[in-house]
């Protein structure tokens, strides 16, 4: 019986799609576990550096860093940390959104931005806006390793040192839980002190061996901490949101094997009345 | 009796936060002692061993390879760049990682190389000393 073959083909495919899609939501649960402890295992470090780097800020030291004046913006630069694979719903769409609408604003006040990319899905949509990109750093992977970011960090450092840009913001995903991630965009530099009246008051660190040197190698290394944990962060946001949207998908693709199923029913029914009522009509005119 | 908040975290973990009486490491320029009520300090560190002497008489021993600490009045944090706990050390790697270094030495033919082979150096010479160091308390 020929009827309905096209909807049983369809209802294999979907089928076919329904199980990559759930195969793709495993594999996704059980990176999105590693991703999280490599997340929480990186916190307290890149937490404790901060509140450090913020008491520095506090701090009257005899040596300012450029790192910790604030100057009039006419650049700013932004890092974008983005995954480096899609599917993975909306993601880095809504990221992407943010960045997109601090820049008009910044545009609208005739500040101009430099963007350093990190991951592959940042390059091609910059690029299709017209965006001034600087730096690009592709391909994290799963593991990212400092010694990959550092060289795109140099950039937007540098160019802060020279004064190319006038402050520098760092653009990811913030994990909250599974269902929810959401974007922030943090000032990296100049450094924002924290809101603390324990450390209003004039006061300076002992320096050893001195205090330029030790400034500047505490700050690459809060810089890159930072950078490094929101890589971190970002990736395990992007298995989450994977796992979130293959599980949508598979979801979907049951509901849409059913109503192909029910249509395949009924017009196979339908088929076999029609073939029942020529039999009948066929033996009442004998 | 004072005590100082201490918090000594690497890269990769938070290896101790809890109340302490002393923390003795190896800075920059020499051997530091703090105790409650020191002066804001900031400060790198040289690899070697963080002793901490806990409210309870009790001592515990970390090996760091290098970072920065920070005191403050009523809190200490260790920035170690990679740290571990002393009994978590090995004998024998450390051992290796000496022979290592002095045959990476030996075999310089850079000015850069034997930098970085000396620094090797410095890490095992460091990580077997807080090993001797541990083994002398534990007697």
């Amino acid at each position: 019986m020929a009827v309905g073959k096209e909807i049983k083909n369809k209802i294999g495919s979907v089928q076919n799609t329904q199980k990559i899609t759930s195969a793709m939501q495993m594999v996704a649960a059980s990176k999105m576990r590693r991703t999280q402890d490599r997340m929480q295992q990186g916190k307290p470090y890149s937490d404790r550096i901060r509140s450090v780097i913020s008491h520095l800020a506090n701090a009257n030291p005899e040596y300012k860093h450029t790192f910790m004046e604030a100057r009039d913006v006419k650049r700013v630069g932004f890092i974008v940390v983005s995954s480096d694979r899609g599917l993975c719903g909306g993601l880095n769409v809504n990221l992407f959104r943010s960045v997109v609408k601090q820049m008009a604003e910044l545009d609208a006040k005739g500040i101009e931005v430099d963007l350093g990319l990190i991951g592959n899905k940042a390059g091609p949509f910059f690029r299709s806006i017209g965006a001034n990109i600087v730096a690009v750093m592709p391909d994290v992977g799963e593991s990212p390793a400092i010694a990959d970011l550092i060289g795109g960090i140099r950039v937007m450092l540098d160019a802060y040192s020279e004064g190319t840009i006038d402050q520098l913001y760092l653009a990811g995903n913030d994990f909250e839980n599974t269902m929810t991630q959401a974007p922030t965009v943090r000032q990296l530099l100049p450094l924002d002190p924290a809101d603390d009246d324990a450390y209003k008051h004039r006061w300076d660190y002992i320096y050893e061996p001195d205090a330029r040197q030790l400034i500047e190698g505490l700050l690459l290394r809060y810089l890159e901490s930072q950078v490094y944990q929101a890589v971190i962060e970002n990736g395990a946001c992007e298995q989450a949101a994977k796992m979130i949207a293959m599980k949508n998908a598979t979801e979907n693709a049951e509901k849409l094997i059913d109503e192909l199923q029910l249509i395949y029913n009924n017009a196979r029914q339908a088929a076999i009345t029609q073939e029942i009522a020529e039999i009948v009509s066929g033996a009442a005119a004998v | 009796m004072a005590t100082l908040q201490c918090e000594i975290v690497s890269a990769e973990e938070s290896l101790f936060s809890g109340a302490i009486t002393l923390l003795s490491v190896r800075g920059t320029i020499g051997e530091l002692g703090i105790t409650p009520g020191h002066a804001p300090l900031l400060t790198g560190i040289n690899p070697g061993a963080v002793a901490l002497h806990l409210e309870d008489g009790s001592e515990e021993i970390f090996y760091a390879s290098g970072g920065y600490l920070e005191v403050q009045p009523g809190f200490v944090t260790l920035l170690a760049d990679t740290a571990l706990r002393a009994e978590d050390l090995d004998e024998a790697q450390a051992e290796e990682a000496r022979q290592q270094a002095e045959k990476a030495m030996e075999e310089r033919n850079a000015e850069t190389e034997f930098s970085s082979a000396a620094a090797m150096m410095a890490e095992a010479l460091a990580q077997q000393r807080t090993l001797e160091e541990l083994r002398r308390r534990s007697r």
